[in-house]
């Protein structure tokens, strides 16, 4: 029998000297998301005198309420979504939990214009609900509408992130709690959820910055948010230095964010210690629950999967006579997914020294790297792409529109995300154990390697799937930072969907979410146990 | 994991094909629209290696200026003229030879000759079939401030036509009325939406019964979703100040290492099959080479444009600062 503690981390800071084999790669990445804050501030000082005033600008702040409220409203309620969907596929006996748990985190394949569709076709003027009774919510276009659709298409950044938590946590807790005589709602409230603390902050935080930078759903709902205030400079006026002034206000408020995310997340860590070895993870019996459960995930699955390929599916079949189905779509197919595999490991890569530097080796330095890498979700995915081609064009002619620029692109982009999930992740490793490997004469780096690196594999994983299926659909990048002629399914779409020949466009959308879907699978598979 | 890491090697070293005769286009217009012309001009000169980037003609417009003079482009083909003129006052492109500019009405040109029109395309009122008939029609622009017209009216405001379109009224009926056609268009509550085809959309649910738009997008929906789609465009009467005609244009890249490629490429735009293409396929109005336009658009002849430089890009920033000061944008 083990047993199992929750150590409180104590406030008391221990000396800590930072092992060069991490601080050098941290360094390097956490100086890779300068570029594009460099390129901001470059752009917005030949505003001059004026950026002050036309950030504080009375429309400005007017803007930045809106996107505080949607993100606000979005962050709220994907959490309260994402805690029971993570609990039924990760720690219960929900008859066929392994299917659902791929099934729920997919939605986020549909790149946000599809999601603004679906919740117009399904709820708007002359849409599903409309045609059926008669009835439509006129509060679709504005912030009704823009939260459903965001909640609907980015809940998985929380439920993947609560997933990786549940999935490593010690049972053991769970029974404690259990046998000392506390109910099951008593016990997850005593043992799970102080657990799940990071991951809920995390992934919260994650959902917060997309929701942020976000222009597809709110442009389509007619949500006035920050983004398309950007849009608005680029667009209109082509002026990049007042869009630059914009961004920065952004990445301010993304900054606040993250101090709010540091606060809420709190000091705990948690880990097993003692003997004993690791068990399986939790599986709690639903009981006469079940079929409530299947429900609620059902009733998900149906509203942000079903109901936005059955609008793709309407969208092919009504294009169906005027269609060329002759468009080969295979090598974008293999294309996308190429590119993401490769996206999803090398921020993987890159994720893992920022991680452990700032889990264990808490310092100025660390923390101040941490906080870097995180900032690149806030800016504009526009103003990411238009800073590297910035220095690309301008300092590494050689290596510009390649698709090792593309890489690095991606990852400046998605390495928030997937720093969120490896630290949830790494707060559940016992530190001990690399003080056990040390004294057993490992080096440091081999300790990290050997000991520390394998026991992040579900979360590892769960970074990953997101990484990949982010990338499937990524746009602004793929379409400024790719070798010109390189085409993969999401700019397929894009390309279709911009003229309005929705028919056309359905085909790739759908291939997107199957290909996605494959590679998700296949990704999840190895949360099982190692045997 | 072995596998992939070869995938990433494998990606990263894939080397840049390099011809002695590469062009590179970046296309502001998509492949869907203009994919299969562009595949023509490939098949007549197998000696010219072609890429062609597409992207939205902003964010193109804006990657090139970023670039600088290390541009790999060799010529910006453009949805509007108003991101070639941002490219013009920034003193990246290259002038033209009289010879190509000679083929288009010089209002459909750059004054400095930086950039040449090869497309046009009209803005009018479409209107929704099943909620007007063509007799209660506006007909001009300018009337859209009456009352009756409150809660049924779409447009686009962040879009780079209709910009156009209120830079013309200012320069046409002055700063004043166009401020107050703004107001008034204001108070009856229309919608705002994304874009021309989200506008179309929103005409084709019945959620308004006009909107303010390209002539074009209109022939998109019916390939798209067959003729009894219930929308269809009114023109205003010859010579009102709504009548405004944009182009899609191209320029060549003073740092564009492939001049000669480039202004034949140009050149190709203007051609009798091209002008074809873009009568037939995209419905807009040929510019040059005597091609008609489709049988049911007002001729070009009747459109009196305002006398103005499209590109002037001051005037586009006057525009923004007016639509944001009237709270539009």
């Amino acid at each position: 029998m083990s047993h199992a503690v929750i150590k409180t981390a104590s406030t008391r800071q221990r000396r800590v000297s930072l092992p060069p084999y991490l601080t050098l790669p941290a360094a390097l990445v956490g100086g890779a998301v300068l570029l594009p804050l460099a390129y901001l501030l470059l752009r917005a000082s030949e505003v001059g005198p004026r950026a002050l005033e036309f950030a504080l600008a009375g429309r400005t702040l007017e803007v930045l309420g809106n996107t505080a409220l949607l993100t606000a409203l979005v962050t709220l309620l994907s959490t309260v979504l994402s805690l029971p969907l993570a609990w039924l596929t990760a720690a219960t006996d929900l008859p066929g939990r392994r299917a659902w748990g791929v099934l729920l985190a997919l939605p986020m394949v549909f790149p946000s214009f599809v999601g603004g569709y679906v919740v117009l076709g399904a709820l708007g003027h002359g849409g599903l609900l409309d045609a059926a009774t008669g009835v439509r919510w006129e509060g679709v276009y504005g912030l009704g509408g823009a939260t459903l659709a965001l909640t609907l298409f980015t809940y998985p950044y929380v439920y993947l992130a609560l997933r990786a938590a549940l999935r490593d946590f010690d049972p053991a807790l769970w029974e404690a709690a259990r046998s000392l005589g506390h109910g099951g709602w008593s016990a997850f409230g005593r043992t799970v959820l102080p657990a799940l603390r990071p991951a809920l902050t995390g992934g919260g935080l994650l959902v917060a910055l997309y929701t942020v930078s976000d222009f597809g759903a709110v442009a389509l709902l007619q949500y006035d948010t920050f983004s398309r205030a950007i849009y608005v400079q680029y667009q209109g006026a082509f002026d990049r230095s007042l869009a630059a002034v914009l961004a920065l206000v952004l990445v301010g408020f993304a900054a606040l964010l993250m101090l709010l995310e540091a606060r809420l997340r709190g000091p705990r860590v948690l880990y097993r210690s003692g003997s004993g070895t690791r068990r399986p993870p939790l599986r709690v019996l639903l009981g006469p629950w079940r079929w409530a459960a299947c429900t609620l995930v059902a009733a998900v699955t149906l509203l942000a999967l079903l109901l936005p390929l059955t609008v793709l599916i309407v969208w092919l079949l009504r294009g169906l006579p005027g269609l060329e189905l002759g468009r080969d779509l295979l090598l974008p197919a293999v294309s996308s997914v190429a590119v993401s595999a490769a996206a999803a490991l090398l921020t993987l890569l890159a994720a893992l020294p920022v991680a452990i530097l700032a889990v264990r080796h808490r310092s100025v330095l660390s923390v101040l790297i941490e906080r870097l890498a995180f900032s690149g979700n806030a800016l504009p995915p526009i103003v990411v792409a238009l800073s590297l081609v910035f220095f690309g064009a301008r300092y590494l002619p050689g290596l510009y529109q390649t698709f090792a620029l593309l890489l690095f692109a991606y990852t400046v982009r998605f390495l928030p995300q997937t720093l969120a999930v490896l630290r949830t992740a790494l707060l559940g490793v016992n530190p001990h154990l690399e003080e056990a490997a040390r004294l057993l004469g490992c080096s440091a780096a081999q300790a990290t390697w050997r000991v520390t690196v394998p026991l992040l594999r579900s979360g590892a994983l769960a970074a990953a799937a997101l990484t990949f299926l982010t990338t499937m659909k990524e746009l602004p990048v793929t379409l400024l930072l790719a070798p010109t002629g390189f085409e993969t399914l999401a700019t397929e779409v894009w390309a279709a969907a911009s003229e309005a020949f929705f028919a056309r466009a359905a085909a790739p959308a759908l291939l997107l979410v199957a290909a996605s879907t494959a590679a998700v699978a296949l990704i999840l598979r190895g949360e099982r146990e190692p045997q | 994991m072995r596998l992939s890491f070869l995938t990433l090697a494998l990606l990263t070293a894939l080397p840049l094909a390099s011809a002695q005769n590469a062009l590179t286009v970046y296309s502001g217009r998509s492949e869907s629209l203009v994919g299969p012309l562009l595949e023509q001009f490939k098949r007549a000169n197998p000696g010219i290696s072609v890429r062609i980037r597409y992207g939205d003609s902003a964010q193109l417009a804006a990657t090139l200026l970023e670039e600088g003079s290390n541009s790999p482009a060799d010529v910006f083909f453009s949805q509007d003229a108003g991101a070639l003129g941002a490219l013009s006052k920034e003193g990246r492109l290259a002038p033209l030879p009289a010879s190509v500019l000679g083929k288009v009405n010089k209002t459909f040109t750059s004054p400095r000759g930086e950039w040449v029109g090869v497309s046009g395309r009209a803005r009018v009122i479409a209107y929704n079939t099943r909620a007007l008939s063509a007799r209660e029609l506006p007909q001009s622009v300018l009337d859209l401030t009456d009352p009756r017209w409150k809660g049924k009216i779409g447009w686009a405001p962040t879009n780079a036509s209709f910009q156009a379109l209120v830079t013309a009224l200012r320069k046409t009926q002055g700063e004043a009325r166009a401020e107050a056609w703004l107001r008034g268009v204001r108070a009856n509550n229309p919608r705002v939406y994304k874009n021309n085809t989200a506008v179309l959309e929103a005409l084709g649910r019945g959620e308004v019964q006009l909107g303010l738009v390209n002539h074009y997008y209109l022939y998109n929906f019916l390939k798209d979703q067959g003729p009894d789609f219930p929308v269809r465009n009114a023109f205003m009467r010859a010579g009102d100040a709504g009548n405004l005609v944009n182009v899609a244009g191209a320029g060549v890249l003073k740092s564009s290492r492939n001049r000669a490629a480039a202004e034949r490429f140009v050149n190709f735009l203007l051609s009798k099959p091209a002008q074809e293409f873009f009568a037939r396929q995209t419905y807009e109005y040929p510019l040059a080479a005597g091609v008609r336009p489709a049988a049911d658009l007002l001729p070009l002849a009747q459109i009196r444009t305002p006398d103005m430089d499209l590109s002037d890009l001051d005037d586009l920033k006057g525009t923004v600062a007016l639509l944001q000061k009237t709270g539009v944008l």
